[in-house]
């Protein structure tokens, strides 16, 4: 059986390759992975068993920018809490008392200006939000002007202004942690942040005394380290913290459009065609 | 006048002679019986623009939190009997999908010019067509007949005022017309929608899901159906409610009230 597995399609990270998996798979040829995120392989150790790895970039930008967009509202406008008093089966809410912040017109700092980030910025921009953003590299003049994007070289620069931090970056040794006590710290105490990308990016200890002591006002989070989180898990009680499920791309739609895209890359390392969205080790 | 607190009636307006000006928060003013007040020579006034653009913003986060389960999600992110988060567990795309909007006045339109962002198709219905370049603006097609737009949106959302013909709008005829993978949301007033017939849609899969930031009456009695749906999310009418919004809600009745107690023109003043 496992001399006829060419091509392997790896779905929510499983299953899990290593290295006895790739040594009792001679044939297999491709590892094509369901969306963008390939921090969970070890693509140097691929590559050297000579098997091609692809990711599926196209399909994901739109819906996981929805689910920023859909985070930054929700815990800006409470929703959760406000649903839960809605319908509680305990004493009448008194509604005067209940209140968000502003999204429209509020500053928005993205931190991670990939494809993903810049949809944000485009949805975020019909807020009328000011949009700051911090990247490796800053976009061109035009692709900023589309968005009125202001680039922050500095991140503090960023994290000072922002209303709502948005953070949409690749998980790397290098934003491993990126957003930790310091960062916390030189955010405004009425931000929200926001995590779409890898638990991992976030100091998890340093966001629980942030959000406890005020540092902050919230945080939404589509991503934690590990997912699920323990039960027991400080992050699970606290009232100003949304936490969802990883549902980044977990729509009908994006789920058969990224099938569609890493079964077009499966065919093509099969037929020795090059690979639309091949991932090198680097 | 906040919340729509004092009532008022006629033994009220009787035993408050000298009172000029009623200022009422928000922009609706369906709890108020207009002649009755001009009959005793009060003035009224609200405060229909301050709220737009929150009210917008919080019809956008209650399509967004439906469609994408959020509710729901948050429920099994933080539940003590959570293991795993399960891989066939999805939500329906809101980017791209058709969006109907139904009453397209100041707050319909800037659901509109959210909406486009998330490249949705828009469809409205409303008294009258709005002028091309409003249009064209933000890509909506106008539906002269309501049915139309029921049966082409993936979201039908409702931001009319609360008027004798808007009341029941969307009543059992209306909601068999909708797609039965379609979501309601309502953040227009609660009688614009046949709650009965709401609730026999949703528990027939009539249509899929909706969202109301408005019920009637609010809140809705503890025991009353629509609190035990699964696909319905229901928030405690907070349309208006961020710090920045109720402030210059706040500046605006005070404007009216002093315009009105010194006899000069009232700004929001509504006749």
């Amino acid at each position: 059986m496992s001399k006829k597995v060419q091509a392997i399609y790896l779905w929510w990270h499983k299953p899990v390759i290593d290295k006895e998996l790739l040594q009792s798979l001679p044939n297999l040829k491709v590892i094509a992975n369901s969306g963008v995120g390939m921090d969970h392989l070890d693509l140097k150790l691929v590559a050297s068993f000579g098997v091609k790895m692809a990711n599926a970039p196209c399909a994901v930008s739109s819906s996981r920018a929805d689910t920023g967009m859909a985070l930054l509202l929700a815990s800006a406008r409470r929703l959760v809490e406000g649903y839960h008093i809605a319908i509680s089966s305990g004493i009448e809410y008194r509604e005067a008392n209940f209140l968000g912040v502003e999204v429209t017109g509020a500053t928005l700092g993205i931190i991670g200006m990939g494809s993903i980030g810049y949809e944000i910025a485009l949805r975020a921009k019909a807020f009328e939000m000011n949009i700051l953003y911090h990247n490796r590299t800053q976009r061109k003049e035009h692709e900023e002007q589309a968005v009125c994007a202001t680039y922050c070289k500095k991140i503090d620069n960023l994290l000072q202004q922002a209303d709502f931090v948005m953070v949409v970056v690749s998980l790397t040794p290098q934003t491993h942690k990126l957003i930790g006590k310091r960062e916390l710290e030189l955010m405004k105490p009425t931000a929200t942040l926001i995590n779409i990308s890898r638990g991992a990016v976030v100091d998890q200890e340093a966001l629980v005394t942030a959000l406890q002591t005020g540092v902050i006002r919230a945080a939404a989070l589509d991503v934690t380290y590990l997912e699920p989180l323990p039960r027991d898990h400080k992050l699970l009680k606290l009232k100003n913290v949304i936490i969802t499920p990883h549902l980044g791309i977990k729509t009908d739609k994006a789920t058969y459009m990224i099938t569609e895209e890493a079964v077009e890359n499966i065919l093509a390392a099969l037929n020795g065609l090059p690979i639309p969205s091949e991932v090198l080790p680097s | 006048m906040w919340y729509h607190k004092p009532v008022i009636k006629e033994e009220l307006l009787q035993s408050l002679p000298n009172l000029k000006i009623l200022a009422s928060s928000g922009v609706g003013i369906d709890h108020l019986d207009l002649n009755l007040l001009s009959s005793y020579g009060v003035k009224l006034s609200n405060t229909p623009f301050v709220v737009s653009t929150d009210t917008a913003d919080l019809g956008m986060a209650l399509m967004l939190a439906s469609s994408r389960r959020l509710v729901e999600g948050h429920q099994m992110a933080v539940s003590p009997d959570t293991e795993y988060f399960p891989a066939n567990w999805l939500g329906a795309e809101v980017s791209g999908m058709t969006l109907g909007i139904v009453g397209m006045g100041t707050i319909g339109y800037k659901v509109a010019e959210r909406a486009k962002a998330f490249e949705m198709k828009i469809l409205y219905h409303n008294r009258n067509q709005r002028n091309k370049e409003e249009e064209s603006a933000v890509g909506a097609i106008y539906c002269k007949k309501i049915d139309y737009l029921l049966q082409q949106s993936d979201f039908v959302l409702l931001s009319v005022v609360l008027t004798l013909q808007t009341q029941k709008l969307i009543g059992k005829r209306e909601l068999e017309l909708m797609k039965p993978t379609a979501t309601l949301i309502n953040i227009s007033r609660g009688l614009v929608v046949d709650q009965d017939a709401l609730v026999e849609a949703l528990q027939n899969e009539v249509i899929k899901a909706a969202a109301l930031d408005v019920t009637y009456p609010e809140p809705l009695p503890r025991d009353h159906p629509l609190l035990k749906l699964k696909n319905v999310i229901i928030t405690p009418h907070i349309g208006s409610a961020t710090k920045k919004t109720r402030r210059l809600m706040m500046e605006n009745m005070m404007e009216s009230i002093q315009a009105g107690l010194t006899g000069l023109p009232i700004p929001n003043e509504v006749l």
